[in-house]
């Protein structure tokens, strides 16, 4: 009795503690300073939009506007052509923090936490007071619903100030109006770098975004074609921890150990899950919830011990190499484009793939570091490039031999965009923020060779066409120098500086091939 | 007359390096001229004269050359200017030449000089192509140091006496050719490489207690006083003594003004006194007035520097100087002349020089 009674309390305290948790933590969701929590907000109602179309195999078109009220209140209107939500839930995607199908599957996806939209609403509670609006409907044959929100933070769930059915011209689709605290600046960290970015790497999407500014941007699909699904995957057994698997052996359905494995991970079949028995010591008919601590740390060994396949990777959904050169160019204008999509590999388990780009020349910059461009299954990550592994593997990589320059182990410069988009069924992040990638031996030497592979293509690029544009640009020099000679000599001689510069550009033409041989390293004065 | 001739012979000579480069063009030749190396490894040491001679070595500067191009522009550019100067009989600064020549080339980003040591450059060059001086190219350097003494001389007519300058003294300007010594009251000179000890001195008088002429420039000697102190000798054979700061670069003022510099090789004719002596900071100084105390401790470059200097031909041989240069190494230290501050403010007048030129304490 007195136990029921210790885990109802846990219960509750656990749910008081999430909406207190966000107050308290609010800078570990990215709610921290009034630029990022703006961006926070249009990049979790976009991530929810995008996974939502994903689900339905529509092709996004997704419309985003922000409407500045006054000096530092914004209201953030998204909405998309998805499947919409049904009535009975939508209180409890946008008004309950925790909450969401995507928390226990294991499938590449945008969110994860299931914290992001609900953390923007409460966000828009705890600084404007105003309620949530949203507009739902998921048929032509049925009506739009509208709500008004807000989050009971003590209980951790939905408050609802408003319920109506509305008419909406949209057959299907979701739209959000959230109202914050927030500034809105350009540059790096944006929303408008945030949606430029997310254009790149969604080529198959149509944003339509209008800044606080009025001026409207349209990022236009360039391929009808959807993004792969990503299947859902059980774990693999080299992903786990410890406490992890703990947690999984009381919540099997499984009667016995060898059931268990079998059932609840992948890649493990009758044999493997023998094999994994016997080398802990444990009888396979053992009771799953039973095992001691001490068994459950030999299981554990075992696990990692036991020779088991690698993960399917048809849970990962990559951009391709293709699609992402699409998405490059119609978003970067540059001479110059090349990308790699490398094979699934797997960190601690979990499958994951490389995918790199790198635009050059052009209208890109040519002073300064390159433009890094980091994403995670299709997400912009805008802060924290410093702790990022990502940053990290792009800085430790030698781009002098790919035709960069770099000075000791920093970004390289140039005019040079480098996007890297890492596709994981669990992306690991430094912390809940999300926006920098943990530093993982694995993922780091993956993301160099997929550097490398592109760095290689930029490379016959920058000496084919760069090295030649510059000896040509020094030869053109004598062009410009000719009448500047002509005049200095003619006044020195009395000669006609018209005859002298005639003559010399006859010269310049004889004496051209033997410049160009010289590949502009004439030596010094002999 | 005899002033118009030279001047007819420097434009001349400049108008001829044309006409050399006019001549290629017309040939349908890639147009260059021929450019005396000033460099250590073109510099002779006449053992006979003990002077720094140029060698015969010579580089070519080609006009369709990406990496002399610019050069080559800035060697005509440079060489019409200074015609233009000669023919207008007007003279004009290193930093006016510089002024003349910087411009940016029309349809690009390229100055034709960027810095004013690049037109610098191109007047030695000049110098030596056309073997003109660069005051008979009509370019002059800024005026740098001064002078005190009882001396009375004439400059473009007026008649200045050096005892009556107070406090700054005679500024020295960039071209002594044309003064006239009337009345040399002295019996030695005493150059020095810090202005800040010539002002010392001169408050103290010590050129009238002593009865020598003192001169200061700031750092490196400027051809116009290595010229005033040349003639000084010449004309009136006064003993110069050199009083520089005990480190590589304080011998090498001395070096310079005794045996010429290299990279005016060229000019050791009229510009080096080889009976200058040192006269101190030296090794033994410092033992002696007790300046142990008062070293600054040696870098990587005074130590680079100062075995440079070691191994120079004319010095290579010279026991004392070798005794120097072991001392400076050993102590890992070099010291100043104003170091001598540190026995009292006018130890260095009433003490230091006085003891040492009567007991002739110095180096050759």
């Amino acid at each position: 009795m007195a136990e029921i009674k210790a885990y109802e309390l846990a219960k509750q305290q656990r749910e008081i503690s999430i909406s207190e948790f966000f107050l308290k933590n609010r800078h570990l969701l990215g709610f921290d300073n009034p630029t990022r929590a703006l961006m926070m907000v249009v990049k979790e109602a976009v991530d929810n939009s995008l996974d939502a179309c994903t689900e339905m195999k529509v092709l996004p078109e997704i419309k985003i506007e922000i409407n500045q009220i006054n000096e530092n209140r914004f209201i953030v209107i998204v909405e998309d052509n998805g499947p919409g939500i049904v009535k009975q839930q939508i209180p409890n995607i946008f008004g309950k923090l925790l909450y969401g199908s995507k928390f226990h599957s294991m499938r590449q996806s945008r969110g994860q936490q299931g914290i992001g939209i609900s953390a923007a609403v409460l966000y828009s509670q705890l600084t404007t007071g105003k309620s949530t609006k949203i507009y739902s409907r998921v048929s032509s044959k049925r009506p739009a619903h509208y709500f008004e929100l807000q989050i009971d933070t003590k209980k951790n769930e939905p408050h609802i100030i408003k319920d109506d059915e509305v008419k909406w011209d949209k057959d299907h689709g979701t739209k959000i109006e959230i109202e914050i605290e927030g500034r809105y600046l350009k540059g790096k960290q944006s929303v408008d770098e945030y949606v430029k970015e997310t254009a790149i790497v969604n080529p198959h999407a149509t944003f339509v975004y209008v800044t606080p500014e009025k001026e409207k941007f349209e990022y236009r699909r360039v391929t009808e074609e959807l993004p792969r699904e990503a299947k859902g995957i059980k774990p693999h057994p080299y992903g786990i921890e410890l406490g992890q698997l703990m947690k999984m052996l009381q919540d099997t359905r499984a009667n016995t150990l060898q059931g268990f494995l079998q059932n609840d991970f992948s890649r493990i079949g009758q044999q493997t899950a023998q094999e994994i028995c016997s080398k802990a010591k444990l009888k396979a008919d053992r009771k799953p919830r039973q095992l001691e601590n001490k068994e459950i740390e030999l299981l554990f060994k075992s696990l990692q011990e036991t020779k088991i396949m690698a993960p399917p990777g048809d849970c990962l959904s990559p951009i391709t190499a293709e699609l992402l050169e699409k998405g490059l160019r119609k978003e970067i204008n540059a001479d110059f484009y090349a990308t790699v999509s490398r094979s699934p590999v797997v960190y601690r388990g979990m499958p994951f793939i490389i995918e790199v780009g790198i635009a050059y020349g052009g209208e890109l910059d040519k002073e300064g570091q390159i433009r890094l461009m980091r994403l995670a299954n299709r997400v912009p990550l805008l802060y924290q490039q410093g702790a990022c592994a990502i940053t990290e593997s792009v800085s430790e990589t030698s781009w002098k031999p790919y035709g960069l320059n770099q000075s000791g182990s920093n970004l390289p410069t140039g005019p040079a965009v480098v996007l890297v988009h890492i596709a994981s069924v669990w992306v690991p992040f430094t912390n809940e923020a999300k926006e920098a990638i943990a530093h993982y031996d694995e993922i780091i030497k993956e993301i160099k060779l997929a550097l490398q592979e592109c760095g290689r293509k930029l490379s016959i690029y920058i000496h084919k066409h760069i090295k030649a544009a510059e000896q040509r640009e020094k030869i053109d020099l004598f062009e410009k120098y000719i009448p500047e000679l002509a005049v200095s000599l003619s006044n020195l001689t009395g000669d006609k500086k018209e005859i002298l510069q005639d003559r010399l550009q006859k010269l310049l033409k004889k004496e051209l091939p033997s410049l160009e041989a010289a590949n502009g390293e004439n030596g010094k004065e002999k | 007359m005899e002033k118009m001739v030279k001047r007819n012979k420097s434009s001349e000579e400049l108008k001829n390096l044309g006409l050399k480069v006019v001549k290629d063009i017309e040939k349908n030749k890639n147009p260059s001229v021929i450019v005396p190396i000033r460099a250590l490894s073109n510099v002779i040491f006449n053992e006979k004269t003990k002077t720094l001679e140029l060698g015969d070595k010579t580089s070519t500067r080609y006009f369709f050359n990406v990496a002399h191009a610019k050069k080559f522009l800035q060697t005509i550019e440079v060489a019409s200017i200074s015609k233009d100067l000669i023919n207008e009989e007007k003279h004009a600064s290193l930093r006016d030449v510089f002024y003349m020549a910087k411009r940016t080339i029309p349809g690009t980003n390229v100055n034709l000089v960027d810095e004013q040591s690049e037109s610098d450059d191109i007047i030695e060059d000049l110098e030596l192509i056309t073997e003109n001086s660069r005051e008979q190219l009509n370019v002059n350097a800024n005026k740098n140091g001064s002078v005190v003494g009882k001396v009375t001389i004439e400059d473009s007519g007026d008649v200045i006496r050096w005892d009556k300058l107070g406090s700054g003294g005679w500024s020295i300007p960039s071209n002594v050719e044309e003064i006239k010594f009337k009345k040399v009251d002295a019996k030695y000179i005493i150059y020095m490489e810090k202005a800040a000890v010539w002002e010392r001195l001169n408050e103290d008088k010590f050129w009238d207690k002593q009865n020598c002429i003192i001169i200061s420039s700031q750092g490196q000697t400027t051809r116009g006083i290595r010229r005033l102190l040349q003639r000084l000798y010449e004309e009136f054979k006064l003993p110069i003594y050199v009083l520089c700061d005990f480190d590589s670069y304080g011998f090498y003022i001395y070096s310079v003004l005794k045996y010429g510099s290299i990279n005016l090789a060229h000019a050791s004719e009229r510009l080096a006194i080889p009976s200058v002596k040192y006269l101190g900071i030296t090794s033994n100084d410092i033992e002696k007035y007790g300046l142990q105390k008062h070293l600054i401790k040696l870098k990587d470059h005074d130590l680079a520097r100062l075995k440079q200097i070691s191994e120079y031909d004319w010095f290579k041989n010279n026991k004392q100087w070798q005794k120097e240069f072991k001392a400076m190494k050993q102590n890992g230290a070099k010291a100043e002349i104003q170091a001598l501050s540190a026995r009292g403010i006018t130890f260095i007048s009433e003490k230091y020089l006085p003891e040492k030129i009567k007991n002739k304490d110095f180096i050759d």
